[in-house]
């Protein structure tokens, strides 16, 4: 059982669900990224997703975009992500998972990455441009290891086929709530609570919804249907003001930011 | 039965495979949120091909629109010049737009009217294939929007020009190396939240199955008719075959109806840039490894980190970290040798052609252009090398005078 399995286990023990923020690694540098890891921590996020910045991000929107090009331009490596988790990593009660592109893994070495990864600290990987049937040398390696490794379903797959996904996914099943790139949206689409259900009904893998949440209005609307919420971009345009604004005033707006929201997934 | 039209004996071993896999190379590394229109489009495809109306179609068009079969053409002086075998050039650049970009369009238009999809979406390096999309688009009453680099906007301003003039909307696109790469990285995000009402005519042999398969078999018209002409006006197949390589698609396109013949040597010629120093050329297959980028595995340029590599070539068409999961398997195989050419010898070539052959080149095509002028020169007079003149240079000329700071 790994530690993703463990965690929803509990939370839904206790009836609870899940605020997933996502941050970019190395942005605007690995000191700081470690700092927003720790207050998201002390926040009481459950769980926090790590973006490994890659080159050619295709499903992100300008406000991932533009992170991961500041990560890159800095020269934030592979290698200084995984030192840097390996150090925060054992002081944080939530667990860390990955996103990365496939680019990535596949250089490292399907068994290299994950290796370092969970040497690092880190206990499973999405990889958003891994679809089911290419899946399967990383998924074996994955099982093996018990590093979970989350799959996405997304508005265009056809309802067999989630089914399937899910049944391949580890630790939660990433439920993208429109067919579109990463960023904050005023409105979801008016069906996704029904479809979530639907699925809900047809799998016991935690779901976790994500893409385009970013307001408490969204969370209150979704958190009856879904195990988790994933939150990225409203929080990696918070962190891009890092550069501009004194770090401490960041962390604060991210934690008051961060506590709206589980007020919202408490309520 | 195979699902492609330029297979259908099984000749070459029946690439791609249900996965889209060329060997090792190709497959699908795409969001879920694309998987269900690739899918569509593989099943739209081989419905297609099995659609005799659709090939009568596309035949009519290709011969009354694109005014093929293109010529089979013999460069008397510039192969006295080189002293040894014989160049001909199957004459790409006489098609209607000038390239053989409009031979992959104007098939996946037809693909995206079989679809029901009304609006279509294209990247754009060179913009041969932005003006063979807009044209398709115009042809068939379609909305199009291409993206290209910013960089590419300012280097290939005439295309530009003619995209707009034929009502297609052209995206800058400011992210990254403002080239080929990101205007392709653009239009699959456009994708990714139209994909429902939008069909990506890709442009080149390369991103997800079944695009490579795809473009390749709507060019191999460029390799069969090629094939042809050489059996029925000399009565025999080529020594070589040359032709240039960026993400591949002319080359995909002559190499495809010759991969059987085993005599003919196959080559391509990839961008050498500057110099053999990562980030000075765009030469994936002679100095890169396999890896994936935009969909595909195939070789390129990449950092240990799986980052994507700075590129450099001066033919914007050329200008491309990666190539085409076919030439990974050529290459791999032995089938096709792949050599890198300079931008330097490929001006060189350019002018030699120019002023010889009463022929601007493309810049891309200058590249295989050098190539052959150097085969040529080293084979007994006997010999046939047969050249992909992939496209005309007037869209180059302005950048040529600029890169000799020339006035026009």
């Amino acid at each position: 059982m790994s530690a993703i399995d463990r965690l929803f286990e509990n939370l839904r023990a206790e009836k609870r669900k899940a605020l997933m923020p996502f941050i970019t690694a190395g942005d605007p540098d690995l000191d700081f990224t470690a700092d927003v890891l720790k207050q998201l921590d002390a926040c009481g996020c459950p769980l926090c997703e790590l973006g490994i910045p890659y080159s050619d991000p295709i499903a992100d929107g300008p406000v991932i975009q533009a992170s991961y090009t500041r990560a890159l331009d800095r020269k934030t490596h592979l290698a200084d992500i995984f030192e840097m988790t390996r150090r925060v990593a054992p002081t944080l009660s939530m667990p860390i998972v990955s996103m990365v592109s496939y680019s990535i893994v596949f250089r490292r070495g399907i068994a290299s990455f994950v290796a370092e990864a969970q040497a690092a600290g880190i206990v499973g990987a999405i990889v958003p441009d891994l679809p089911v049937e290419e899946a399967a040398p990383l998924a074996e390696v994955c099982r093996r290891e018990d590093f979970s490794l989350i799959q996405l379903v997304s508005p265009t797959t056809p309802r067999e086929r989630a089914i399937r996904i899910a049944e391949s996914s580890t630790g939660f099943l990433y439920y993208v709530s429109v067919a579109g790139i990463t960023g904050e949206r005023t409105r979801l689409p008016a069906d996704l609570a029904e479809n979530v259900a639907w699925l809900r009904a047809r799998t016991s893998l935690p779901i976790c919804i994500g893409f385009g949440i970013s307001q408490p209005e969204h969370v209150r609307q979704l958190a009856p249907v879904a195990d988790g919420l994933i939150v990225g971009s409203a929080i990696v345009r918070r962190i891009a003001q890092a550069d501009r604004q004194p770090r401490d005033q960041v962390l604060a707006q991210i934690a008051d930011y961060i506590r709206q929201l589980l007020g919202a997934l408490e309520s | 039965m195979t699902e492609s039209m330029t297979h259908p004996g099984g000749q070459t071993g029946q690439v791609p495979d249900a996965m889209g896999r060329f060997g090792p190379f190709g497959g699908r590394y795409v969001p879920e949120t694309l998987v269900a229109a690739l899918d569509q489009l593989q099943a739209e495809y081989r419905s297609a091909v099995q659609d005799p109306l659709f090939h009568a179609t596309l035949d009519e068009l290709l011969r009354d629109f694109v005014g093929r079969p293109s010529p089979l053409y013999h460069a008397k002086r510039l192969s006295e010049h080189c002293g040894g075998a014989q160049i001909w050039l199957k004459r790409e650049d006489v098609n209607h737009t000038g390239a053989h970009k409009i031979n992959n369009t104007l098939g996946q238009a037809l693909l995206t009217l079989r679809m029901g999809k009304q609006r279509v979406i294209a990247e754009t390096g060179a913009g041969q294939h932005g003006v063979a999309t807009a044209t398709a688009c115009a042809h068939f009453g379609l909305p199009c929007v291409v993206y290209m680099g910013e960089e590419d906007v300012r280097r290939q301003a005439p295309n530009v020009f003619n995209m707009k003039l034929m009502g297609a909307e052209v995206r800058p696109v400011t992210s990254g190396s403002r080239s080929l790469r990101d205007a392709i990285n653009e239009a699959m995000r456009d994708w990714m939240s139209s994909v429902e009402t939008t069909h990506y005519i890709l442009g080149s042999v390369v991103g997800p199955h079944p695009f490579p398969m795809i473009v390749r078999d709507f060019q191999a018209v460029i390799g069969r008719e090629a094939r042809q002409q050489c059996l029925a006006r000399l009565g025999r197949l080529p020594n070589s075959v040359v032709a240039c390589v960026g993400g591949g698609s002319n080359a995909a396109g002559m190499f495809s109806a010759f991969i059987a013949d085993e005599q003919v040597e196959l080559v391509g010629v990839e961008a050498g840039g500057r110099i053999a120093k990562p980030g000075d050329h765009s030469a994936s297959l002679t100095f890169g490894s396999p890896g994936v980028l935009h969909g595909s595995f195939s070789y390129v340029m990449q950092d240990e980190d799986g980052q994507t590599g700075q590129v450099h070539s001066l033919s914007a068409g050329l200008d491309y970290p990666g190539v085409g999961p076919e030439h990974s398997f050529w290459k791999d195989t032995g089938r096709v040798q792949y050599l890198p050419c300079g931008d330097e010898a490929a001006l060189e070539a350019f002018d030699l052609v120019a002023r010889n052959e009463g022929i601007l080149s493309a810049l891309e095509t200058a590249h295989a252009l050098a190539q052959a002028i150097q085969l040529a020169a080293n084979r007994p007079k006997d010999q046939m090398i047969l050249v992909c003149l992939s496209g005309r240079g007037d869209k180059d000329a302005a950048e040529i005078a600029r890169l000799r700071q020339t006035a026009m």
